[in-house]
């Protein structure tokens, strides 16, 4: 209803705010991917030399 | 024409999801630096030494079990949050977050921080770890906090895990030191708790959390608090007995306790809150500088 009677710069202006939001988030879950990746790796190095 | 900007905002904030930052707040950050520090000391005053790695990871998976701890607190409490002055403007009172995302997340690091835990560091830690996070979830929080006035007490025992539990990362195995500081920090909490409690008292009432001064009134919790302090005193001694302390520890321990008691008992004698200001503060300073000593000690020993 509501996106029918708002301008056209304020749908903008959300559209980039849910996109720069969206980008944050899948940097940050990236983050998370590559620092567990990193943790099993340096793990498994370490039980594995250890015994 | 109702949606004004605040409601489009808020609208495209729940659909887009919320901001990192709400995730972090979920976590209680700063309960997980008191955690992670309590657990250093677990960790560090147990025999032997175990491999920088595998210890980092300890504390790691520490930290996020607390955090996941933390994020499923707030997700049950979502609604008695949102009539608290100090707990409104949390993700999910305020409505910045969907109550399902939190449980996800909450669930997903307890799971996960517990997992690695096993595969890293060894079973007993992973083991106390999960024990410590059910606790504070379901015995605590779910169970005890909306029915007694006492739930601090036995809830407590969350809060004076992780000592155990980096010692346990450490050895493998649940030592008299372990049990000393857990008993400690045990004994420490009612009276901390509730000289908090007393300062939040009309907070409390208006969620209907029956904490001690609400249920009982300010006079009784004052005569629990000094009932517990002067528990403390001599429990504080018990690293001494488990041998993980020595002569600079038992000092701080007697003048530290010592004072604690003077504030419990002028806490007792007038019901203003600054007395309870008081001995919150120093509690906060008393568990600090006793874990202090600790390890200088241990640090000093071992440089010697």
């Amino acid at each position: 209803m509501s996106a029918a009677v708002e301008p056209a710069d304020m749908a903008m202006a959300k559209y980039s705010e849910r996109h720069r939001r969206q980008r944050t988030r899948n940097i940050a879950l990236l983050a998370v991917l590559l620092g567990l990746v990193a943790l099993f790796y340096v793990m498994s190095i370490v039980r594995m030399g250890g015994g | 024409m109702s949606d004004g900007p605040a409601e489009l905002t808020a609208a495209a904030s729940a659909a887009d999801g919320p901001p990192i930052g709400d995730f972090v707040a979920l976590l209680k950050p700063r309960v997980m630096s008191l955690v992670v520090f309590s657990a250093l000391i677990g960790l560090i005053l147990a025999p032997g030494t175990p491999h920088p790695v595998l210890a980092a990871i300890a504390i790691l998976c520490i930290a996020l079990g607390a955090g996941a701890a933390g994020a499923l607190n707030m997700w049950w409490e979502r609604d008695r949050d949102a009539r608290m002055a100090r707990t409104r403007d949390r993700p999910l009172p305020a409505g910045r977050m969907d109550p399902g995302a939190a449980l996800g997340f909450g669930v997903l690091l307890a799971v996960g921080s517990a997992s690695v835990m096993a595969l890293a560091v060894n079973w007993t830690a992973a083991a106390l770890l999960a024990l410590t996070i059910a606790h504070y979830v379901f015995v605590y929080t779910i169970w005890l906090k909306p029915r007694t006035p006492h739930s601090v007490v036995i809830g407590g025992a969350a809060g004076a895990l992780p000592p155990m539990i980096g010692w346990a990362a450490a050895t493998g195995e649940i030592g008299l030191g372990a049990v000393a500081l857990f008993a400690l920090i045990f004994v420490w909490t009612p009276p901390h708790s509730w000289a908090l409690a007393l300062l939040k008292c009309d907070d409390y009432r208006r969620a209907g959390i029956p904490a001690l001064p609400v249920a009982a009134g300010p006079d009784a919790t004052g005569r629990q608090i000094l009932f517990y302090s002067a528990l403390m005193v001599p429990v504080s001694f018990g690293p001494c007995l488990a041998g993980i302390a020595g002569p600079v520890y038992m000092a701080a321990a007697a003048v530290m306790g010592t004072w604690f008691l003077v504030l419990a008992w002028r806490l007792r004698r007038t019901d203003g809150t600054a007395a309870a200001r008081r001995l919150f503060g120093f509690s906060l300073l008393y568990l600090f500088v006793l874990f202090a000593v600790l390890l200088v000690e241990r640090l000093a020993a071992g440089a010697a």
